[in-house]
């Protein structure tokens, strides 16, 4: 795996600085519905000039890097504990050349060293399989449209929702309606039902690594899918919450078991500065190509 | 319409602004965020040579690099979202007498009643638009508590030209958040 470490700092550049095309294509249909000379209109231009600005400068969409989240499929047999070494030093090299912001503080001290390295950062998830390709996926998650993600417990009184699909469509538009522009809109939903409070909103942020314009293969899901996302982009709430008509550019929602006594609803926001990429990799680690 | 500002701002200038109006915003700003709104309201100082008197104050925390002359150089610098500090804002704006504060996402009542009673706005700037922002800024004047709170909390002198924002919370009562809020929660009841 010599070339493991160059080819993770590569993936961590891109990441921060180029928008992946199905998030874009998605971004210019918001910009084109939006109406001539309203303010919303106006962010969806600026958000457009900043991916181009980007992506020409090689420099971060957004200031805030986020949380580091790698993925990792992989054969068995593959070093695990290499492949974290050389992952921690790559996030410690993309800091110093400005990819990434220094975003990571201890939470007891309050004190921020620089590196992005610590207790839980970055995160890396392994997930073995059979065959000996290996790809790698990160997602950059920044702290705005983290904080706005949201976990109900079903049945909840107060929002009249109960343990089937109905309940889970009330629980996700007041997830939308309590973000407002919060999560820097237009946004995408990660959605898990089921799991338990970990599970959930580990499974809900997975839904990110899918393709924007997939459609769900579970019919049900698929219709809940296209139904949240036309009814949140009928609420008015817009670009950063100006008002307008594009207030989410995509919905995915999975489902996990659960136990009988539970029936979580996770909900996770990601911001119109969508960053994810990913790579098929060589036995060396070089990258062999790219996922999206 | 579009409003050109440059601090120190006058009250006068702030009165005008309303909510929907589209300010360029020229001169010195200030970053602040959690760290430093936390340290203000325990009762800490400004340190010297940061005066906020009529000031702009900006909710970031950007990517500074030094370059090879050993000057700071700005390379990402949007908003982050300023309702974190709304515990504190509003006694930060009458206490240091700032007139515009920008962020994203909208403050709550207490910081739309501190605009009031001031004379300032709350200006939204477009949340991940970190590298037309940075175009905005033309220089890095100094940093004040870089040690301490680490580089994205520090206060960062930073001079602006032209840095688009727009005004969401006025000093007439008006706040859009509450507006689209209130608007988008009828349209909800009506679709479930």
């Amino acid at each position: 795996m010599s070339r493991l470490r160059e080819s993770l700092i590569e993936l961590i550049r891109r990441t921060s600085a180029e928008i992946p095309d199905d998030v874009q294509t998605a971004i210019l249909r918001g910009l084109e519905q939006e109406k001539e000379g309203t303010i919303a209109k106006s962010a969806m231009e600026i958000i457009e000039r900043n991916i181009g600005l980007a992506k020409s400068k090689s420099q971060p969409i957004c200031q805030d890097t986020g949380s580091i989240l790698f993925y990792v499929d992989c054969p068995v047999g593959l070093n695990q504990v290499e492949f974290e070494r050389e992952a921690r030093e790559a996030v410690k090299e993309a800091t110093r050349l400005g990819y990434l912001r220094q975003n990571s503080v201890d939470s007891i001290t309050g004190k921020n060293d620089g590196t992005n390295l610590g207790p839980g950062a970055p995160n890396l998830h392994f997930h073995q399989h059979e065959t000996d390709d290996i790809a790698v996926r990160l997602i950059l998650k920044g702290g705005g449209c983290e904080n706005v993600g949201a976990q109900f417990s079903l049945p909840n009184t107060k929002l009249e929702a109960n343990r089937d699909l109905d309940g889970c469509r009330k629980v996700i538009l007041e997830a939308v309606h309590q973000a407002q522009g919060r999560g820097c809109g237009p946004g995408v939903l990660g959605v898990c039902i089921g799991g338990d409070r970990a599970s959930g909103y580990e499974f809900s942020k997975r839904e990110f690594l899918r393709d924007l314009d997939d459609r769900n293969p579970d019919p049900k899901l698929d219709e809940l899918e296209q139904d949240i996302l036309k009814t949140s982009n009928e609420l008015g709430i817009g670009p950063m919450g100006f008002g307008g008509k594009t207030t989410l550019l995509g919905v995915k929602i999975g489902a996990a078991n659960r136990v009988p006594a539970s029936y979580f609803v996770s909900v996770s926001y990601m911001c119109w500065a969508f960053r994810r990429h990913g790579a098929t990799l060589a036995s060396d680690g070089e990258i062999s190509g790219w996922l999206y | 319409m579009t409003h050109n500002l440059s601090s120190p701002i006058s009250e006068e200038a702030i009165r005008e602004l309303k909510v929907g109006d589209q300010v360029l915003i020229s001169g010195v700003v200030f970053t602040g965020r959690d760290a430093v709104h936390k340290y203000l309201h325990d009762g800490g100082e400004l340190p010297d040579g940061v005066n906020l008197d009529g000031g702009i104050l900006y909710h970031c925390g950007p990517v500074v690099l030094k370059d090879d002359n050993g000057e700071w150089k700005v390379t990402a610098a949007g908003p982050t979202t300023s309702i974190r500090e709304e515990p504190y804002q509003g006694d930060i704006i009458k206490k240091f007498g700032v007139r515009g504060v920008i962020g994203k996402g909208g403050m709550g009542a207490k910081t739309l009643s501190a605009c009031g009673e001031n004379g300032s706005v709350y200006l939204h700037a477009i949340g991940g638009a970190a590298q037309v922002l940075a175009e905005r800024i033309t220089k890095v004047r100094n940093v004040y508590f870089l040690e301490e709170f680490g580089s994205p909390e520090a206060i960062w002198e930073l001079e602006v030209d032209k840095f688009p924002a727009v005004v969401t919370m006025d000093s007439h009562g008006r706040s859009l958040h509450d507006e689209v809020a209130e608007a988008s929660q009828a349209v909800l009841e009506r679709n479930l």
